[in-house]
């Protein structure tokens, strides 16, 4: 134990995985910044942005402690401790085992999940969201949400010799999830649906065209995720090896098939295949194979990926049979790709992919497998939508959650930030200093 | 004086210009416009939801003509602008005051 020795492939992976992921915030921001009307496009990116801030800041004080701190016991959450990151700069990665890679690199790959889960969240509430009740949501959210959350599925505890302490509770429990289906995507998709339902519809919901104002923001912001999911996916092996490239490829292949799973049900059902079917697809296919991409054949990848893409096309539709104004179908995509691909490592894992991995029901493995699943899946989506509905509520009734009425049909960019995002003409606007 | 005023197919719009001045008219003003007539609009599906879109994108082109070319201005923006399809647009004509040309203080038929 006391002779490791630093990894320098490995650290080398870890640091380039860590920037691909910041970069799915930003592509995020992108991604849902050309769903919405002109009007909103600049808050809703903003949305992304502030909260790589606000996240990074907690981080360091006190959010890498509470949700993966190894000095903790506890299942539920790390250690509570305001430490700043400085005293573990020597200390090597200790996640379930030593890996030899420097903590704060780890700590540093970790962080990005915690960003982009909350921004995930924003597209629930388009059009409509005070700013600064935003920034106190995400605070407050990645702390009593997201932190705990993480250390369930993500802390496999503290090895010390044979003793391994702190484990998270769905980690202990034998859960599967590889890079955050049910910490990331489940959990975002639940507090969506809770600040939907908090905020309540948009002014005009159902009656006018809310129209995305510009499909090839949205196909850059695809594109940007799905590059950088490659660091998400394959990164979380935490080394650069088989399960890493495993991974990398599973994570492509499965978007490929709901790409053309999404495709196929607007090709059948609408006429025409469209571009932001094609976008929303590669999502619903990147969502659902995080959980799966190390534990599942190549061609199981393409099967979950193919079937994310037909669940989440229809599933999109739900939100006007419930009537809950899911702006930008958080839910229909990370919920519920999440869920399908958390209990789709029940039918389709297999040990002969990965050794730690158990059999799903396909290969022979019953229904155990699926029943950890589904522990998972119900306690974080329960977890999460409770507390951020009571979370969500709270903030409305002190500091108010939503714009006033005729703030939101001016626009929240202009109420809100001051701006506007584009110069449509030279001559129309006038003004001075 | 007349102002005729053409609300055209966008793709049509470099042959009505070509057709007017080969006739001999020198200025015109080009915009922007969307409505609809009887083509009314087309639908647009985003997610599943069904958008119905009834402003169609269109040009505006407007022409000032003396009273005795109005008529055949018109005729050339008709015979230029028509594919015989639905949605080929309108052209009507209106009573104009006064022209001035703004460099020279011109007024009239002269300003135009």
């Amino acid at each position: 134990m006391t002779d490791i020795v630093l990894n320098s492939g490995d650290t080398a992976w870890m640091l380039a995985s860590t920037a691909l992921v910041l970069l799915m915030t930003p592509g995020l921001a992108f991604f849902y910044g050309g769903m919405v009307r002109t009007k909103s496009v600049l808050n809703m990116m903003m949305m992304s942005f502030v909260t790589i801030g606000i996240v990074s800041i907690l981080w360091v004080i006190y959010g890498f402690e509470l949700a993966f701190g190894y000095k903790g016991e506890s299942a539920w959450y790390g250690n509570l401790s305001f430490s700043g990151l400085g005293g573990m700069v020597n200390d090597f990665t200790n996640n379930g085992g030593i890996y030899p890679i420097p903590v704060l690199v780890f700590a540093a790959f970790q962080l990005m999940f915690a960003i982009i889960t909350p921004a995930l969240i924003s597209g629930a509430i388009a059009d409509r969201t005070k700013f600064t009740a935003w920034a106190v949501f995400v605070a407050t959210w990645t702390t009593i949400v997201y932190f705990p959350v993480a250390h369930w599925v993500f802390a496999f505890g503290n090895k010390v010799g044979d003793t391994v302490t702190g484990t998270g509770y769905l980690a202990g429990k034998g859960l599967e999830d590889f890079a955050g289906g049910t910490a990331v995507h489940i959990n975002a998709g639940a507090a969506g649906l809770a600040l939907a339902i908090i905020l309540g519809k948009r002014v005009g919901w159902r009656k006018e065209a809310m129209r995305p104002h510009s499909l090839p923001l949205v196909l850059l912001g695809s594109g940007l995720l799905w590059f950088g999911w490659f660091g998400f996916n394959a990164g979380s092996a935490l080394a650069a090896n088989g399960i890493a490239g495993l991974a990398f490829l599973n994570t492509q292949v499965a978007t490929a098939g709901a790409l053309i799973g999404w495709l196929l049900v607007e090709k059948i059902r609408n006429g025409h295949p469209t571009s932001l079917g094609a976008a929303s697809g590669a999502v619903a296919g990147l969502v659902a194979i995080t959980p799966a991409c190390a534990f599942v054949a190549p061609w199981a990848a393409v099967v979950i990926g193919l079937f994310a893409g037909i669940f989440c096309a229809l599933a999109v539709g739900l939100k006007y049979k419930f009537g809950f104004d899911d702006s930008l179908d958080v839910v229909g995509v990370h919920l519920v790709g999440g869920i399908w691909g958390s209990l789709a490592i029940g039918l389709f894992g297999t040990h002969v992919v990965n050794s730690i991995g158990l059999d799903g029901l396909f290969y022979g493995g019953g229904t155990a497998l699926l029943g950890k699943q589904a522990l998972g899946v119900g306690m974080v989506a329960l977890y999460s939508f409770l507390v951020t509905l009571v979370l969500g509520f709270i903030i409305e009734k002190t500091i108010g959650f939503r714009l006033p009425k005729d703030a939101e049909v001016e626009g929240v960019d202009l109420s809100e930030h001051a701006e506007t995002a584009y110069e449509m003409s030279s001559s129309s606007r006038g003004g001075s200093f | 004086m007349k102002l005729i005023t053409a609300i055209l197919k966008p793709f049509k719009l470099e042959d009505v210009k070509n057709a007017l001045q080969a006739h001999g008219v020198t200025g015109m003003t080009v915009s922007e416009a969307s409505g609809f007539g009887r083509q009314k609009g087309h639908t647009e599906v985003y997610r599943g939801a069904e958008y119905t879109v009834d402003l169609v994108p269109k040009v505006r082109l407007e022409v000032l003509a003396d009273d005795a070319d109005a008529a055949a201005v018109v005729d050339v923006i008709v015979n230029a602008a028509s594919t015989g399809s639905i949605g080929d647009g309108k052209v009507w004509t209106t009573p104009v005051d006064q022209v001035v040309r703004v460099r020279t203080g011109e007024r009239g038929p002269d300003a135009i």
